[in-house]
């Protein structure tokens, strides 16, 4: 079975948003006890844009955010990003590094910090796909890049783009006013392994 | 100054002076803007992949180097430009992430995008007089087809114009 990213495919719409929800949720509780606060998470949404739309998602083209960027391998191959807009980036490490939540240095040490928060996001939300599929799957050593939205999402774009014309974009609002978002952009035979492993397709 | 459109990735867009184009936060896809001096028309193509015939995804016309060009080329001509006069600036195709222990060496998506770019303009004969390429920043873009000038704004970087 080839899957088809459509947005009228309701079943695997449900399925990746109950994915997205444990990942989320095991990210949410990685993030609270790195923070040592609680931490509340909304639903997740699932969205298949259209690339021309996919600037606007995130509070437009031209906003700055965080993005942190993983390699998949093992049984199933990919890449899994994940984004905050820099404000709440700055906020995190500020807690993280118990400073005050004003501070706006963002230096070699910041970004270190940040990548590690996304590291250990992205390994939790992977982690739950990896339980709850029985399926293999280890990322690599994250790679930062703080930028325009757009430009940071043409890389996950991209690898959409050489399987389909639209980008599969999971948002999770965390408390606090913190706004991150999944991009998980398994390849093609992926989505089936996925499907398959949960006993569907 | 003449209305500013938006050309949105995977997209293209043509107009004529006063009016003029532009594309946000173009990362490792390529913007390509193509002039007619005479005429003072223009168009602007966002591209994000360098080869439709190596991918079978290939009905998106607008996504790929060499038959985004042409779809460019093609919406000029309807309003106005010829082919032998137009001129080319190209900007984008970043690298945006850098891994550690990846082979320096190695071409990345950028890179192909803007040699693909190249290669396809050449086949074409259209001189590409000023480009903007490289480097691990995001560019958003601004074209003037009245003037040819074609403006680029980063990130903590000061505007240029090529």
């Amino acid at each position: 079975m080839n899957t088809e990213l459509r947005d009228d495919n309701n079943e695997f719409f449900d399925i990746l948003r109950e994915i997205a929800n444990i990942g989320a949720g095991n990210a949410t509780t990685s993030l609270a006890q790195m923070l040592n606060t609680k931490v509340d998470m909304k639903v997740p949404m699932v969205k298949l844009m259209d690339f021309k739309d996919v600037g606007d998602a995130m509070g437009g083209e031209e906003q700055i955010m965080a993005g942190v960027y993983l390699m998949v391998e093992g049984d199933i191959t990919g890449s899994i990003m994940f984004l905050l807009e820099k404000e709440s980036a700055s906020k995190l490490v500020n807690i993280l590094m118990g400073r005050d939540s004003d501070n706006t240095e963002f230096g070699e040490i910041e970004e270190s910090a940040l990548k590690e928060i996304g590291n250990i996001i992205a390994a939790s939300y992977l982690n739950s796909l990896s339980t709850l599929t029985n399926l293999s799957i280890y990322p690599s050593v994250p790679a930062l890049c703080i930028d325009m939205a757009a430009a940071i999402l043409s890389v996950p774009a991209i690898e959409f783009g050489t399987m389909c014309d639209k980008l599969l974009l999971i948002q999770s609002q965390f408390s606090e006013g913190l706004n991150g978002y999944f991009i998980l952009v398994p390849d093609v035979d992926s989505y089936d392994k996925i499907l398959k492993s949960l006993g569907i397709g | 100054m003449g209305e500013i459109y938006k050309v949105g990735m995977a997209d293209l867009k043509v107009c004529k002076a006063p009016e003029g184009l532009t594309t946000l936060g173009l990362g490792s896809c390529v913007g390509i803007a193509l002039r007619d001096p005479v005429t003072k028309v223009g168009g602007l193509a966002h591209i994000m992949l360098p080869d439709s015939t190596k991918i079978k995804q290939n009905s998106n016309i607008y996504k790929f180097a060499d038959t985004g060009i042409d779809e460019l080329i093609k919406q000029i001509s309807l309003i106005g430009g010829r082919k032998d006069r137009l001129v080319a600036k190209i900007a984008g195709g970043a690298n945006m992430f850098k891994f550690a222990g990846t082979n320096p060496n190695s071409v990345t998506v950028g890179e192909s995008n803007v040699l693909a770019t190249k290669e396809k303009l050449q086949s074409l004969k259209i001189p590409i007089l000023a480009e903007d390429t490289g480097n691990n920043y995001g560019r958003t873009v601004v074209f003037y087809p009245e003037s040819g000038d074609f403006l680029i704004k980063s990130v903590g970087k000061p505007d240029k114009t090529i």
